[in-house]
């Protein structure tokens, strides 16, 4: 006999029992995550995307059902697949790929056989779904878009990737997330807060019911809406007026520095980047290189200001009490401003010009008298471009202005350093530097800083940060979009130099911005460019520039237009400047030849010549 | 009442504790969210077989215990013949004729056969003239072990077959001549090296160990030729092994051992079973997930849950504590039963409880080895716990029958 065999292995079963449990459910790790994942869903569940409205209320954007074709492989029985190609139109191949994807993800669980199919397609599916057993219809939000413009503006959504993931664990494969636009800086506004469900699965993964009782779930919280400072008629107006043209109109109301219109032309219809052909629409419009139509020229595109700088200029001058508005300096058609450098002034030669006429005959010899006194007043040019480049920046020039939209510019206010190292020697003074004095130096702004510029002017002396949110559903907007940023510029030098800019209209180089009943200030711009074609610095039209703020006294709206090429600036520029006045402040449009003219012109050869690799001539 | 005092409470209410928490987890196992009168009809047909299994128990004490002596031989061939006729009136469920299918009942012949054997061996060795060191008598023995096991054999049922094999450790326990068991070791050993390193390697090791031991030895002539018989033997096994796991076994049954020899690890086909296991009980950490909120038992991803991996709902709900509180109380009701064993003063008496608890061993430790991942997979149920009446009621035979002799012996 022998007794102690059997407590003996019973033993030693015992031992190698409660190790092999100790190291499975004390020492791992791993299996209560695999738990988790095979047997827990958690399911999140979307608020609405927030509506977007205009400043008069007219809705932008709101949301549409889109509908994807769900196929559970295991109930599929044959159906006729040549019936649901053409239906929703997609290839027999196309069809067998998917479904044989959904059967290796699983045969049990939904997967979507083809997604966002538009209403009309699934108006005529839906009759058709008894037909295709194993299938169903599932809906899902996308954004409508309520309007044709202002695409630019709005920005788009898609779908998150890797990246945003990282940067915001919040979101997860599959989400949406603002990409760009309003839709991108007012994301979080707009999203809303997901909830989620966590759900039991069983083997097959389907959902048996609530993981425990739901007591980790958690509500969504509803999106908000937003309106927008946009004028949508405006909107709608500038870009037919830019039709054919290439340019940017940004409009600011100067009492409030809410943005009422931002106009980029060419740009394209904010409904083509929704549905299934977005991809294939959004690689047409990223790979043109030429119209550049998801670059915001009224946002994005830095130009030389041009004359409507000189009124900068006057305006240091004055602050500087370098000149006073008597200050006389006689044009001969032009001046030498070096030896044997000369700058040419379309003035007739001999004439006097005061500040009131230098800004309204727009004269490059007087302006440049101005600049080289403001750069040379302490006979240190360094200093004084330090003094005047700080003075610029109290405009908001040369940084961000801080605006509520994810695209921009800084644009370029050049400073002593700047020049230091651009002359090694360090000789230079005012009159090196006086292509500053008309806007064609180094300096460079985007028209939402030229259009700000015009606002500041019309307010004597300070701006609000402009912005395109007017308001957010129960909440209020930032406070830094309701406080006065002051320039350096003291209020009493601004009156003679709007006297100026009403004189352009009146008598000088815009006249034919006057509206009747409306007085009108602005200046022109005419601004020399050049590019690269085939590696020679090539000259090209100039654009044409017209800033404009109306009326006069208690100014309502603040305007910079640019038209690429366009020429002289009272050839495309001022008359759309004017017509989008006279349409915002009178609603509706008098001057229907000249409507017509910029309705219709178009500078579709001009921009030609460019690719032609032909000699072209220019300002034509 | 002094009488009542006789009876072996401790091994009953070690019973009652698996049977009450083997109720509880078959409930839960059953359990879904969305249908909880499933777990209750489940429940029920449990409740009806452990009613049984008490009536029986009851029944049997009203038996002496010579009447199961006088009668070992009988049950036996009527269990030997219950089996035979599984292959004329049985039903075939998964692939095994295991079962006598009466209306919506089913008994499974395989498990009386169990109790049958310990009574016929404890009968054989309790002879007066049976003497298990004579080869005659270990002989008839291992006859009256193999014809039973053989039959489950060939249904196929490995697991019961493997339990019934499992006497074999009651003739140890006995006084078996130990080359037995040291021969059946080193056999197995050499199985499961074959497995892992093929034939050649094997027999590589074998002459190695052979010319090592020889060099060793003084009187190298006299033990030359049967080291060199030894080692021959050894290589047909080896052979014969590789021979029959790769022609005779079917490929799931390759796949279970290679699985736990960590050959293979496929969790989407073979592996399913054991990885999802793992997974329950392994989430179950220190304290378990609670009662009736196991993930893994809710969403049925754990196969044959109720029955043979009933295990792994304790393991996943209640955790460790669970876990080894169910292992503990196993443990506690073995060394109990061989105790007692130990007490009787008959042989018959001690080889039939040392019967139920090699019985009762076998099943937990292959059970629980296998859903722990440290045993193939093999189809035995967890005694007193998995969901089925007919290994209840076996268990509740073992039971009665145990209970009726420790009373008598204190009676006596």
């Amino acid at each position: 006999m022998r007794t102690g065999f059997f407590p003996l292995l019973i033993g030693f079963f015992g031992i190698v029992l409660f190790a092999r449990l100790v190291s499975l459910q004390l020492l791992s790790n791993e299996y209560g995550d695999m738990s988790l994942q095979n047997s827990v869903l958690k399911q999140n569940i979307y608020p609405e995307r927030g509506y977007i409205f205009d400043r008069n209320g007219a809705l932008l954007v709101s949301n549409q059902p889109m509908y994807d074709l769900m196929v559970i492989p295991r109930n599929v029985r044959p159906f006729d697949t040549l019936d649901l190609c053409t239906t929703i139109n997609i290839s027999i191949e196309e069809l067998n790929e998917q479904i044989n994807k959904a059967k290796r993800y699983s045969m049990r669980a939904p997967s979507a056989l083809v997604s966002q199919i538009s209403k009309q397609d699934y108006a005529v599916l839906q009759e058709k779904m008894w037909k295709f057993p194993g299938m169903y219809i599932q809906r899902k939000s996308v954004r409508a878009y309520q309007t044709d413009v202002a695409a630019n503006v709005l920005g788009y959504i898609s779908e998150v990737n890797y990246f945003d993931m990282e940067q915001d664990p919040y979101y997860v494969k599959g989400e949406l997330i603002g990409r760009q636009g309003i839709e991108k800086t007012y994301e979080k506004i707009l999203r809303g807060t997901k909830g989620v469900n966590y759900l039991q699965r069983d083997k097959f993964n389907r959902i048996i019911g609530k993981y425990k009782n739901g007591i980790l779930d958690t509500l969504p919280k509803p999106a908000k809406d937003i309106t927008l400072s946009i004028d949508v008629d405006l909107q709608e107006y500038g870009t037919q007026l830019l039709a054919n043209k290439r340019g940017g109109i940004l409009a600011i109301e100067p009492s409030t520095g809410e943005i009422l219109m931002s106009v980029s032309t060419p740009t394209y219809t904010p409904n083509l980047l929704v549905g299934r052909a977005r991809s294939e629409y959004f690689n047409t419009l990223k790979q043109d290189t030429l119209n550049r139509f998801l670059f915001d020229r009224s946002l994005q595109g830095q130009y030389p200001p041009g004359s409507p700088f000189k009124v900068l200029n006057a305006l240091i001058a004055l602050e500087e009490e370098v000149i006073d508005t008597n200050t006389r300096f006689t044009c001969y058609s032009g001046h030498f401003y070096a030896r044997n450098q000369f700058m040419e002034c379309k003035c007739p030669s001999g004439v006097q010009n005061n500040l009131n006429k230098g800004i309204h005959n727009s004269c490059n010899t007087y302006f440049s008298n101005v600049y080289r006194k403001i750069i040379d007043k302490n006979n240190d040019a360094a200093d004084g471009i330090n003094i005047w480049s700080e003075h610029l920046s109290s405009f908001g020039l040369g940084n961000y202005l801080g605006y509520d939209h994810p695209v921009g510019q800084a644009g370029y206010v050049p400073n002593a350093n700047f020049y230091n190292l651009w002359y090694p020697n360090q000789k230079w003074r005012g009159a090196t530097t006086v292509s500053n004095a008309i806007g064609q130096g180094e300096i460079l702004m985007t028209p939402i800083q030229l259009a700000n510029v015009a606002a500041t002017i019309a307010n004597r002396g300070f701006f609000y940060t402009p912005h395109f949110v007017k308001g957010i559903q129960g909440t209020f907007i930032d406070p830094k979009y309701r406080t006065k940023r002051y320039t350096t510029i003291s209020e009493e030098h601004f009156t003679p130099v709007i006297e100026g800019m009403a004189n352009v209209v009146k008598i000088g180089t815009a006249r034919i911005a006057q509206i009747p009943g409306v007085e009108v200030c602005g200046k022109t711009g005419t601004i020399e460019n050049f590019t690269r074609i085939n590696g020679v610095r090539t000259q090209l039209t100039d654009h044409s520039m017209f800033i404009a703020f109306a009326p006069k006294d208690n100014p309502k709206i603040a305007i910079a237009v640019i038209v690429e090429n366009g020429y002289w600036g009272g050839r495309w520029a001022a008359p759309i400047a004017s017509l989008v006045i006279e349409k915002y402040l009178k609603g509706n449009v008098k001057r229907a030849w000249l409507e017509n003219r910029m309705l219709n012109g178009s500078l579709l050869d001009e921009y030609a010549k460019v690719t032609s690799n032909k000699p072209f001539a220019i300002n034509e | 009442m002094n009488k009542l005092f006789r009876i072996d409470w401790l091994s009953i209410l070690y019973c009652v504790l698996l049977l009450a928490a083997g109720l509880a987890n078959i409930y839960s196992a059953a359990y879904t969210l969305d249908n909880a009168e499933v777990a209750w009809s489940v429940l029920e047909k449990q409740l009806i077989s452990l009613g049984l299994a008490v009536v029986a128990v009851l029944l049997i004490q009203f038996l002496d215990t010579k009447f199961f002596e006088r009668y070992a031989s009988l049950l036996y061939l009527f269990s030997i013949f219950a089996l035979l006729g599984l292959w004329v009136m049985g039903t075939e469920v998964s692939g095994a004729r295991s079962w006598y299918a009466i209306r919506s009942f089913s008994l499974q012949p395989s498990e009386f056969a169990k109790v049958a054997l310990a009574l016929a061996l404890a009968k054989h060795l309790g002879d007066f003239n049976t003497q298990i060191k004579r080869r005659k008598d270990y002989l008839i023995a291992f006859l009256l072990i193999c014809i039973p096991a053989g039959l489950t054999l060939l249904q196929p049922d490995a697991g019961t077959a493997l339990v019934l094999l499992g006497f074999f450790l009651v003739l140890h326990a006995e006084g078996l001549p130990q080359l037995f068991l040291t021969a059946l070791l080193s056999l197995f050993a050499l199985f499961l090296l074959t497995l892992v390193l093929g034939v050649t390697w094997v027999l590589v090791l074998l002459s190695f160990g052979l010319v090592l031991y020889l060099f060793f030895q003084r009187k190298r002539k006299r033990i030359i030729w049967p080291a060199v018989f030894t080692v021959l033997v050894f290589g047909a096994f080896t052979y014969s092994v590789s021979y029959i796991f790769e022609e005779v076994f079917e490929q799931r049954h390759r796949d279970r051992f290679n699985i736990i020899l960590g050959k293979e690890v496929d969790t989407r086909g073979i592996g399913y079973n054991i990885n999802q296991s793992q997974i329950a009980i392994g989430s179950g950490k220190f304290s378990g997930k609670g009662y009736l909120e196991g993930t893994q038992t809710k969403g049925g991803f754990v196969p044959e849950q109720q029955t043979d991996y009933i295990f792994t709902t304790v393991g996943e709900e209640w955790g460790f504590l669970g876990s080894i509180t169910v292992l503990g109380i196993f443990i506690l009701l073995l060394l109990r039963i061989i105790r007692v064993a130990y007490k009787q003063k008959t042989t018959f008496a001690r080889v039939f409880c040392l019967g139920f608890a090699c019985t009762l061993f076998i099943h937990v430790a292959v059970n629980l080895g296998m859903v722990v991942g440290l045993v193939p997979t093999i189809g035995i149920p967890l005694p007193l716990m998995s969901y089925g009446g007919s290994s209840l009621l076996a268990f509740g035979l073992f039971l009665g029958i145990y209970i009726r002799i420790e009373y008598q012996r204190t009676v006596a």
